[in-house]
């Protein structure tokens, strides 16, 4: 099971003969995943390692029955890549690109939406992994194990430093969803999938400043999450209107508060850690 | 990036939507000079990116030339909210009829914009939506539809304009999208948006937020970067490092903006031991940072006075920790004599164990590792304490 990503995912690339493509795509066959093609346009015939690369992400779905996208693509070029995948219905299309527009990311996402089958992960995320399964994007694949923990977040060093921390008890699915102000797939989503997860017992979620996502996520948590859920929050002594690296890690005014976060989540019964090993020795009580 | 009154409304003139003459000044002299050539009455606005400006004393009227010259001398170099008045927009003052507001943002938790209007403008709009909720029209911009015209004139009808007017304000909220679409901006708003005794609508103020990400494909907007900011940042803006200052004296560089910003919280929590020892910037050398970006790093951040120790927090998910640890000795090397400052390390994750090693044999003086991220953000604060003391 896991979420989103399991044995059965084929990977393609687009961006795949790019420098960040081309290393990545290594990375993620070393750690056993099925990468199956490559997607750069005027390409088409050329091989990365054996990998068949394509014209575009249609043609890349029909020769090796790919079902998952991992976008590379610079980001000028990333929306039209994004939109590419939608037209050919891949389910899956997560966006490693970071630095892409807003106004380019606000309307690739309502063209994943109007399209009705294609879940959009990123961008500017580190992508997601299914220990001993799959893994599409750019996270380490050997700090931990398969395991019964589930865990989302919009920091990649923190996804990798909460794996670390509780690498000894392994993951079911850890999903980036990214740091950026549009995002498609949010902390709802995997909470939502990780609850109907029968291979996930508890849940990792790690917020930041910026927008009220966690905020929504705690009132989601509250009426329909029945596994137990930990939390951590980065950026309580963020200042306000200086954004901290993430293009929406930002606090404007008295919004998007670290303390207005941590408050909503143990509002709903979320266990918050106040440091990354903190939150961890929570869940380390919950699993044992 | 936040732009100031006066580029807002560069980019407003720019797309033809309906300001009131002015001009930017930086001087007493060119306040006098503009007050004269665009005439009198005038209101005289410190440029500064916070709010609250006109309870601040930062917005005056001025009925002539002598009385500008008077009101910009008192504005010019006044601090507001920690903001120095370096620059003053002189314009017309207008004459009010009434005060409305409309504006366009992004909508981060609906994926989408939103378009916001009322005829209780001049006011905060928080206060307007907290205490009179139904006077505020919020309608929905779908990012592939846009603000259409037949939308917009949904939004001036939803939020009771008057009927001579809706025409006007549909063709500013048209234009508002436009200038968000084509600028890349997150944020236009105007308030007050004025109607004046004559039946014109104005944009008297403007405030306008533009998509970083965007930088470039709109180089025209390299323009609007502020020229005066920290010295700090400017250079590690050349570096191409993402770099914040803070109030603080412990330096912190770290790999990957959310394991920065959660040093720079464990490191304030440990620092409350010892007497309130802060973080001093945000530094994030990113995720697959060289040895070389690691090396520019600490140029910068030990090369800022305030800090009294520096904290090195890696996790080596792509970096790998012993281009990390090279990075450090490089730098320390480069830098020679100018390292004076200790240096607390913590570096896990790929290929830690290598790292480790490295900074160990180098046997360095001012170079302490330390296994985990709180033990280490608690040693470091201990040591900045103490050389703060000292001094």
């Amino acid at each position: 099971m896991a979420i989103w990503l399991n044995n059965d995912s084929k990977i393609l690339v687009q961006g795949m003969t790019g420098s960040e493509g081309t290393k990545h795509t290594r990375r993620m066959v070393a750690s056993g995943a099925q990468v199956v093609a490559g997607v750069t346009p005027g390409k088409a015939g050329q091989e990365v390692d054996g990998i068949p690369v394509f014209n575009n992400v249609a043609d890349a779905m029909a020769a090796t029955g790919a079902n998952v996208s991992v976008v590379f693509v610079p980001p000028k070029f990333a929306k039209a890549a994004v939109e590419e995948a939608v037209d050919a219905k891949i389910p899956l299309c997560v966006v490693i690109t970071e630095g892409i527009p807003v106004h380019d990311t606000a309307q690739f996402y309502q063209y994943a939406v109007n399209s009705g089958s294609t879940r959009i992960i990123g961008p500017n995320c580190p992508g997601i992994i299914s220990p001993g399964k799959s893994n599409a994007g750019i996270i380490p694949a050997d700090i931990t194990k398969p395991g019964r923990i589930g865990l989302v977040s919009k920091s990649g060093t923190l996804t990798y430093q909460m794996m670390y921390e509780l690498r000894d008890f392994g993951f079911s699915t850890c999903v980036g969803i990214g740091g950026d102000p549009i995002i498609g797939t949010t902390h709802i989503d995997a909470l939502e999938a990780f609850q109907n997860d029968p291979e996930t017992d508890a849940i990792v979620m790690i917020g930041e400043i910026g927008g009220d996502a966690e905020e929504r996520a705690a009132a989601y948590i509250k009426a329909h999450v029945t596994k137990p859920v930990v939390g951590y929050v980065a950026g309580f002594t963020a200042p306000e209107g200086k954004t901290m690296g993430h293009a929406g890690a930002i606090v404007s005014g008295s919004a998007g508060t670290a303390a207005a976060k941590q408050e909503a989540l143990e509002a709903a019964g979320v266990k918050v850690g106040k440091t990354p090993s903190a939150a961890a020795d929570l869940m380390r009580k919950i699993m044992q | 990036m936040d732009l100031y009154e006066y580029q807002a409304k560069q980019l407003f003139g720019k797309h033809d939507l309906p300001i009131t003459a002015g001009d930017v000044c930086e001087t007493v002299e060119a306040a006098v000079a503009v007050s004269e050539s665009i005439g009198a009455p005038v209101v005289v606005k410190a440029q500064v990116k916070t709010g609250g400006r006109g309870k601040a004393g930062g917005v005056k009227l001025a009925k002539d030339p002598a009385e500008t010259r008077e009101v910009a001398q008192a504005i010019l170099g006044m601090d507001i909210k920690g903001h120095t008045v370096h620059k003053v927009l002189v314009a017309h003052a207008a004459d009010i009829a009434e005060e409305y507001y409309v504006s366009i943002l992004l909508d981060r938790a609906n994926r989408a914009f939103l378009a916001m209007a009322s005829v209780e403008g001049g006011v905060e709009i928080e206060e307007v939506a907290a205490h009179n909720p139904d006077a505020l029209a919020k309608i929905r911009i779908d990012a592939l539809e846009g603000l259409t015209p037949a939308k917009a004139r949904e939004i001036a009808e939803a939020a009771k304009f008057d009927e001579a007017i809706q025409g006007q304000v549909a063709n500013i909220l048209t234009t508002l999208w436009e200038i968000m679409v084509r600028e890349d901006a997150t944020l236009v708003e105007v308030n007050p948006l004025v109607l004046t005794p004559t039946g014109e609508v104005i944009a008297l103020d403007g405030k306008v937020t533009i998509d970083d990400n965007a930088a470039f494909r709109q180089l025209e907007h390299a323009e609007f970067v502020d020229q005066g900011i920290d010295p700090i940042e400017a250079r590690a803006k050349s570096f191409d490092l993402n770099y914040v200052k803070l109030d603080g004296d412990v330096g912190i560089v770290g790999n990957g903006a959310g394991l920065v910003m959660s040093t720079l919280d464990v490191v304030a929590y440990a620092g409350e031991e010892f007497g309130g020892i802060k973080p001093a910037n945000f530094l994030d050398i990113g995720g697959g940072a060289s040895a070389e970006v690691m090396a520019n790093g600490l140029d910068i951040v030990l090369n800022d006075p305030d800090v009294q120790a520096v904290f090195v927090n890696i996790f080596g998910g792509i970096t790998s920790c012993d281009a990390v640890a090279n990075g450090i000795l490089q730098a320390i090397e480069q830098l020679g004599d100018q390292v004076t400052k200790p240096i607390v390390c913590r570096i896990d994750g790929n290929n830690a164990i290598e790292g480790r090693k490295i900074l160990t044999d180098a046997n360095h003086h001012l170079i302490e590792l330390v296994d985990t991220m709180d033990a280490a953000a608690r040693r470091v604060a201990e040591l900045a304490a103490s050389r703060k003391g000292a001094k």
